[in-house]
């Protein structure tokens, strides 16, 4: 945590340095978050922001013309699809209904702070990440990027901000303007200045309810949610930017564990498309991080996401199969189980999930806790 | 199946990260001479099965073994055989052994098990020998010769004439950092069966000691101690290549003595020295003596672990799966003539403790 906060406020002191003021770009961190991290080769402009703003939204950037980043991470659902359940792409064979994924859409908000992105962290950042919704199958649907480069380098409303954010036209556009220009949208999409923000780092005694302050006490006590939904002494990103397997989705695959990883890793070893077979293939979607790192102790595990706005961005998990605060917060009370899932926890299940002992009341309350973790922009909007 | 096994090939492929499941096996000529089918084995160790109260075990140890056994079945090309390498039970206990036991029934592939001095001070033994046999015993496998010994067996006196009960016995031979406890020993009709044993071979033959105890002497209060260690590896040194593997230290060791490579294992349980718990559920761990600041107290498995070994040059790979944490392999380096950590963390490179909460 250390080294990241030193980085970060490296890259603050970075932009001051180049002349761009922090508010030229970006206003200032909300309450309770640190600087955002800017990489030293994407530095923030408003014109490029301008720019990736534009890309994040066009339809054009599909097979069919109908999906852009913005329809599973919708503006006004706190950057996500909610209330769908898995997200849903281009048109299905026949044009009946949509392609579906295997994983419920994460919100975008402060996702400037992971340092790996998409569930199973298969990208290193958010310049990486952002090119490969566009090829994935049942995501936008492309065969290549180059449709994008051709409207990039054509439209004339993109000619003119590519050569504003980057001095560049033509060929000179390629697919690294366009990646950055998103990113460097998507680090303007931070944040806090919750409810639990003002009272716990902003000291209002009365900012949030008294049962909520005893779902923080469950929270960062017998409910064990702080270890990896992290919070520090003056900002909280809710995650530890680590992979753990809660049980979730892979209890129910875990008989076919042995067959899957071997399948996999024979397909992987002959050239397989990582994102392609796990965002395909409901099953091999289950093994999670293993299926980047190869690695036996990552079997089934996910990315910890943040819980800022997650009382407005239903269902949840990975694979959105819990509709409710309420049952998440069962499944791990549980000790990594919710209904439906096989008698017995999988093998693989991470050291951290055991049973809780919580009573109904500290299950409210920790809910009630979550609830004060929305963001003014979405206060009243309820989507479960 | 033309790739051949040589210590460069396997270095780099550790270097690499390379992962268990792609590990070649292929027909290899060996430094000791010879063609022979190359093999690996897996090596689970102390899991230290507690009982709480009649059907109820502490859960930690539990999941840990489980995990292992579900890991191990996972490994491809299947391992030859499993060594279970001591320390199945924590107090003895035939509900405890039998616990275990259920869970290491499902391994895929031979088992041979090693007696921990928690699987023996209570009955010495008895129990643990109607499930998995005699206590020390010998076998080949394509072209090595495996011996599995009991090394935690102490002197008459404090065996048999100095508790009142077995189950005071058990109890104080568990304790760490005991002044009642007693060094370990292999024992003089132990030894004098390991001379008949090796009476018979060719000194050329790779020879691989599985102990639960070092075999060195290497911290007599903590008990990593074999009180005649000595005398056993006389009796190892006139071979070429030995390697001893044992369990009971819950940690990465390594050592070279002469001809003979010294490679630990890891525990499935807990490391040692271990971290203070978390949890807020009651803790199960013997009382703390050493303070630890590395391991993760939230990540139950931190600093646990087990082990693929190869010994395909001769002398043993191990490539330790850390859960949590960045794979290590400790392999024999023929130049420097010993076992080295060919990917040591280096202090800038070690996860630090959690700090937060």
């Amino acid at each position: 945590m250390a080294v990241r906060k030193r980085a970060a406020t490296l890259l603050a002191a970075m932009l001051s340095l180049s002349g761009l003021g922090l508010a030229d770009v970006a206003r200032a961190e909300p309450l309770g978050l640190p600087p955002v991290p800017i990489p030293q080769d994407n530095p923030q402009t408003a014109d490029k922001i301008a720019l990736g703003n534009r890309l994040f939204h066009d339809l054009r950037f599909s097979s069919d013309g109908t999906v852009a980043c913005a329809t599973c991470h919708k503006d006004d659902h706190a950057f996500t699809d909610s209330p769908l359940r898995t997200s849903e792409g281009i048109r299905a064979e026949g044009g009946v209904g949509k392609k579906t994924g295997t994983r419920n859409a994460p919100t975008i908000i402060n996702a400037a702070y992971f340092t790996t992105l998409f569930w199973d962290g298969r990208s290193a950042s958010l310049e990486d990440q952002s090119q490969h919704p566009f090829l994935n199958p049942v995501e936008m649907g492309l065969a290549t990027h180059e449709p994008i480069l051709a409207i990039a380098r054509s439209d004339p409303f993109y000619v003119e901000l590519f050569k504003k954010a980057f001095g560049k036209s033509g060929a000179g556009v390629t697919m690294e303007e366009v990646k950055k220009a998103i990113a460097a949208y998507e680090r303007t999409i931070v944040s806090a200045d919750s409810p639990f923000d003002r009272w716990r780092f902003g000291h209002e005694e009365n900012a949030i309810s008294e049962g909520a302050k005893r779902g923080f006490e469950v929270f960062i006590g017998q409910g064990r949610c702080v270890s990896c939904h992290v919070i520090e002494q003056d900002q909280a990103l809710f995650t530890d930017n680590r992979f753990h397997n809660i049980g979730v989705g892979i209890n129910r695959a875990q008989f076919d564990v042995p067959r899957l990883s071997a399948e996999f890793l024979t397909a992987k070893a002959k050239g397989a498309d990582v994102d392609k077979a796990v965002l395909t293939d409901p099953k091999t979607s289950e093994l999670g991080r293993f299926a980047v790192t190869d690695q036996f102790d990552v079997i089934g595990a996910f990315k910890t996401p943040t819980l800022r706005n997650v009382a407005v961005t239903a269902p949840y998990m990975h694979d959105g199969s819990l509709k409710t605060l309420k049952d998440v917060v069962k499944h791990y009370n549980n000790g990594g189980r919710s209904e439906g899932d096989p008698a017995k926890v999988n093998d693989y299940l991470s050291g951290g999930i055991r049973p809780l002992n919580l009573s109904e009341q500290q299950m409210d309350d920790l809910v009630a806790f979550m609830e004060t973790l929305t963001t003014p922009a979405y206060f009243g909007a309820k989507t479960r | 199946m033309s790739e051949f096994i040589t210590r460069r090939s396997v270095l780099a492929g550790a270097g690499a990260g390379a992962a268990l499941t792609t590990l070649p096996i292929s027909m290899v000529t060996l430094a000791f001479g010879g063609t022979r089918e190359d093999f690996t084995f897996t090596y689970i160790s102390d899991a230290h099965i507690q009982q709480i109260k009649g059907a109820s075990f502490v859960r930690n140890w539990d999941q840990g073994l489980k995990r292992a056994v579900a890991e191990a079945n996972l490994v491809k090309p299947e391992s030859d055989f499993v060594i279970f390498g001591g320390d199945l039970a924590q107090l003895g206990k035939r509900e405890e052994l039998d616990h275990g036991a259920e869970m290491l029934s499902k391994l895929k592939g031979k088992l041979h098990v090693v007696m921990g001095e928690h699987d023996y001070y209570l009955d010495l033994g008895d129990y643990w020998s109607k499930l998995y046999g005699p206590h020390y015993y010998s076998f080949d496998h394509k072209g090595v010769h495996f011996v599995v010994l009991n090394s935690i067996l102490t002197s008459e006196q404090w065996t048999f004439h100095r508790w009142p009960t077995a189950e005071q016995r058990m109890l104080e031979m568990a304790g760490l950092d005991n002044p009642n406890g007693s060094p370990f020993m292999v024992g003089d009709k132990q030894r004098k069966w390991l001379a008949n044993d090796l009476a018979k071979l060719d000194k050329k033959t790779p020879l691989v000691v599985f102990s639960h105890s070092p075999l060195q002497k290497i911290y007599k209060g903590w008990n990593f101690w074999t009180d005649d260690a000595d005398e056993v590896q006389a009796l190892l040194q006139p071979f070429d290549s030995v390697n001893v593997i044992y369990g009971h230290v819950h940690q990465i060791q390594y050592n070279q003595i002469g001809n003979i490579s010294f490679n630990s294992v890891m525990a499935t349980a807990w490391p040692w020295p271990y971290p203070q718990s978390y949890a807020q559920a009651e803790s199960h761990l013997p009382v703390l003596t050493i303070p630890m600041n590395r391991a993760d107290p939230f990540f139950e498995r931190d600093a646990t672990g087990w082990q693929l070994i190869d010994i395909g040059s001769g002398r043993v790979t191990a490539r330790y799966q850390l859960w949590d944490n960045d794979q290590r392999t400790v392999a024999f380096d023929h130049k420097a003539g010993r076992p080295v950590d060919v990917a040591y963390q280096e202090p800038t490179q070690r996860r630090l403790p959690q700090t937060h909460y």
